[in-house]
């Protein structure tokens, strides 16, 4: 089974710099909805943790992330008509360096860390923090609003990543409560994205100094 | 007996809920609703009867009574007690509010003033409930909200017409300055929790404090609680919310509130053993600091209620000088100056509470008449108000300290105190006697004040038109003064009333080892002075009428006062009050900064020309304005964090995280 899950996360390592790498806005929003619902897989393939619970977590984060919010995010482009990130604080590819870079750092950290004993197996904890890092990155680097939501996106699922650790311990009531945030952030963030194209004529984040006082 | 004095501080509680919720009744009646006010006034006076009520069952504080109730707080209890030393403060705060939301049924009329009429009568609930709380708090974490309760309702009752800048200025400064005191007792309750280990308020055990913590806790009670008090050079707050208050709030902010910051530092230095004689020599040159240049200040002043609000810091400091003294007595075993000097304190808490109230009631009724508060543009008064005018010198008598009136009682107890020391000889204390010289400059000056305002507002005539004719207020002002005059003269003739009370208090700050504590009574013989003030009246009130029939039956025609003679005398032609003291307001310049303005005149034929003159407070203007702007010119630097780009302050957050991640793993 670990085999399974390892090779999972590996997609999801590599779907991280796939997204750092790419200009296309629609690829990025269907790289991290792929990723998201790879994610939903990961409790099934945690079989001993298996439990109807657990089932209907995976089932929300797979239908919430893989297709709720990528239709949402793709409808909120279609209205704002753009389709590129044109400029980045740093550029693609030096970006993409900077995600392998924090990769490779998570995974030497996560060595360090003092881990409980099921838990240094699989790559659960290197992923999450190679994830949150992107996440970061994403946010960090894109002027863009809705490639901020992305990297919004990638950095939750990240945290999601960690929260596996606690499968099985953690009440179904906080796993929907998170989701039930996710879903509810994504759904203000589109309404201020419509908001911000209106005022500013223009989606980059940059012009919102502005509003400085 | 003992289920009694239970009973009586459930009854206090009762009355400070009853306080607190006073104002919300009328919350769901319309704006001008007059109805709304006098059910307020109804629950507030229904609160005082039921806290008098309770203080009577209690018996005063005396023996100790003490409820706690465990709260949903993560910290400290719902603990309260009741004391001889909170008695002494539960006076004042059981009978001014009262007597000031009466007053303020004619004052503040609901229904001339819809804009703020309800909020005006809820939060004045609230300061009355928020005052009470915090003198029957005995938990640290109970005591600050009580203590942010009062400070916040005292905020916007001050700033009730803030449509004015002046008013919206006055009370960002208190504001800032009544936080800057709380940053300082929040340090205290934490240290005090250190050195305890709870928040319970107990005393505090000598051997667990080592002198620099001692110090430490000494130097942030007087410091956090001068701000409320408004001790030299923390008063910066107290004239302008005073003067912008409306004046039954500026009654109570003055006659109560300020004596919170008075009770605050007596209550944590009963916690706190006090071995160090340079504890005492400190707060008796503060208070004779604050004392002298609050009245200094107080005599330069042309707006009636900004020169009350100095007159009370110079009783704050007449008080302050009471506890100096008690504590000199409590490092060096001297139980009559802790005796006289915190006796003295108390009694002048009630006194000033008394005069001070009247004084700005009083105030209140010349400003609803003249709509000013410039003196500069009152006159006359005295023969068209004369109840407010024979009221306001009832009061002017008192607060200066003169015989037969309550001032001079509290105020010969500390100077009893003062003489004490000096008879003791000991050379160690020579400060006190310097204190003595002081504590008779403030009396002499005080005296030089109220003369000043006396004479300009009451005497002469009317330096500025008139709108109608001024008369005396209606009786719902009137009563409220009268009753407070009354009080003044009964603590005046008969002080010893007060004595066994007073007593009681006094013996928390005496320890067991001290030599057997004499009676108030039988060191200070008030049985002479209560006789002497009897002949005093009745010798004045005769005197009076015999000169009074003699002159109205050999009176020639009236004229205006400093009329000199001249052939067509203008009001113009009178003293002003700024001429008034212009001898004393440059004698005292090297303190005062008076700022005037003149012309010059070089020509023998002079052309039209200006003169000003204004005293703006010194300490306010010259040092702490400029150093807020210096520091505001610093923190501009700061601003270049500020980019207002989400992408930077997403990296500040990254950063940190790696750092704390490396940290965590590395450390340094």
């Amino acid at each position: 089974m670990n085999p399974l899950l390892n090779a999972l996360l590996v997609v999801v390592l590599a779907l991280n710099l796939f997204a750092l790498g790419t200009s296309r806005i629609v690829t990025v929003i269907k790289l991290v909805s792929l990723q998201g619902f790879l994610l939903g897989l990961i409790p099934l393939l945690m079989e001993e943790h298996l439990g109807w619970s657990a089932t209907l977590a995976s089932g929300g984060a797979i239908l919430l992330k893989g297709a709720i919010i990528p239709f949402m995010m793709l409808r909120a482009m279609r209205d704002v008509q753009i389709k590129r990130e044109m400029e980045p604080l740093i550029g693609f590819l030096p970006s993409m360096l900077l995600g392998a870079l924090a990769t490779g750092f998570a995974l030497l950290f996560s060595k360090a860390l003092p881990l409980a004993g099921e838990h240094t197996t699989p790559l659960l904890v290197p992923a999450a923090l190679a994830t949150i890092f992107v996440g970061f990155i994403l946010l960090t680097t894109r002027a863009k609003a809705i490639t901020q939501v992305m990297g919004y996106l990638v950095l939750e699922n990240g945290i999601y990543i960690f929260g596996m650790l606690l499968l099985g311990t953690m009440p179904l009531v906080v796993e929907l409560g998170v989701l039930l945030d996710l879903f509810v952030a994504v759904f203000v963030i589109c309404i201020i994205i419509n908001h911000i194209n209106q005022a500013f004529s223009s989606l980059d984040t940059r012009r919102l100094v502005a509003l400085k006082e | 007996m003992e289920y009694e004095i239970q009973n009586g501080l459930k009854l206090i509680l009762a009355a400070t809920i009853l306080l607190i919720a006073s104002g919300l009744p009328a919350c769901f009646f319309g704006r001008k609703s007059m109805f709304a006010q006098r059910l307020t006034t109804a629950f507030i006076v229904l609160g005082s009867l039921v806290g008098w009520w309770g203080l009577v069952a209690a018996s005063f504080g005396t023996p100790v009574s003490s409820i706690v109730w465990d709260w949903h707080l993560p910290a400290g209890h719902f603990s309260i007690g009741l004391d001889a030393l909170g008695a002494v403060f539960l006076i004042p705060v059981f009978t001014i509010p009262m007597l000031g939301s009466f007053y303020g049924l004619s004052y503040w009329r609901q229904s001339e003033h819809p804009e703020n009429g309800r909020g005006l009568g809820l939060l004045y609930g609230l300061l009355a409930g928020g005052m009470a709380l915090v003198v029957l708090s005995r938990d640290s974490i109970l005591f600050l909200i009580a203590w942010e309760l009062m400070a916040m309702a005292a905020f916007f009752l001050a700033g009730a017409e803030d449509e004015k800048a002046e008013v919206r200025r006055a009370g960002w400064i208190y504001l800032v300055a009544t936080h800057a005191g709380t940053v300082c007792l929040l340090a205290l309750f934490c240290l005090l929790r250190q050195v305890s280990g709870g928040f319970t308020l107990s005393a505090v055990d000598a051997g667990s404090l080592t002198s620099g913590i001692a110090t430490t806790l000494f130097v942030l009670t007087i410091i956090g609680f001068g701000f409320k008090a408004g001790l030299m050079p923390l008063h910066v707050w107290l004239p302008g919310a005073h003067a912008n208050a409306p004046s039954h709030v500026s009654a109570v902010m003055s006659g109560v509130m300020l004596k919170m910051g008075i009770y605050g530092i007596l209550r944590i230095l009963t916690l706190l053993p006090v071995t160090e004689v340079w504890n005492g020599e400190v707060v008796l040159a503060v208070g004779a600091v604050t004392g002298l240049l609050g009245i200094i200040f107080a005599i330069a002043q042309n707006d009636i209620k900004r020169l009350m609000a100095y007159s009370s810091i110079e009783n704050i400091g007449i008080i302050t000088m009471g506890i100096g003294l008690a504590l000199i007595g409590r490092a060096l075993h001297r139980t009559d100056f802790i005796l006289l000097g915190l006796g003295g304190a108390l009694l002048h808490v009630w006194n000033h509470s008394l005069f001070k109230s009247l004084l700005f009631l009083n105030a209140g009724t010349i400003m609803h008449v003249l709509h000013t508060r410039e003196m500069n543009r009152m006159g006359g008064l005295a023969k068209t108000m004369p109840v407010t005018a024979g009221l306001f010198l009832l009061g002017a008598v008192a607060i200066c300290g003169l015989p037969p009136l309550n001032g001079f009682a509290s105020e010969w107890l500390i100077y009893l105190g003062l003489y004490h020391s000096v008879d003791a000889g000991s050379g160690s204390i020579w400060t006190v006697g310097v204190a003595t010289v002081a504590l008779a400059a403030i009396g002499a000056l005080a005296l030089a004040c109220f003369v000043k305002i006396y004479s300009t507002v009451f005497l002469g005539t009317a330096r500025a038109p008139v709108h109608g004719q001024p008369r005396d207020p209606s009786p719902l002002m009137r009563y409220p003064m009268l009753l407070l005059a009354g009080g003044c003269i009964v603590l005046g003739i008969l002080p010893q009333l007060g004595f066994p009370l007073l007593q009681n208090a006094v013996a928390q700050w005496m320890e067991p080892t001290d030599p057997a504590v004499p009676l108030l009574l039988s060191v200070a013989p008030f049985q002479w002075i209560s006789g002497m003030a009897m002949v005093f009246i009745v010798l004045v009130v005769g005197g009076t009428m015999l000169l009074r029939r003699k002159i109205v039956r050999q009176a020639p025609e009236p004229m205006g006062t400093w009329g000199c003679g001249y052939a067509q005398p203008t009001e113009r032609m009178q003293y002003t009050a700024t001429s008034f003291v212009e001898m004393l307001v440059s004698l005292f310049r090297w303190v005062l900064f008076p700022r005037i303005r003149r012309p010059a005149i070089s020509a023998t034929f002079p052309a039209k020309a200006d003169f000003s003159t204004e005293v703006p407070d010194p300490v306010l203007e010259r040092v702490i304005l400029p150093a807020f702007r210096q520091a505001g010119r610093n923190m501009m630097k700061l601003r270049l964090l500020q980019q207002g780009r989400i992408q930077i302050y997403l990296l500040y957050i990254l950063s940190i995280v790696l750092f704390l991640l490396y940290w965590e793993q590395w450390g340094f």
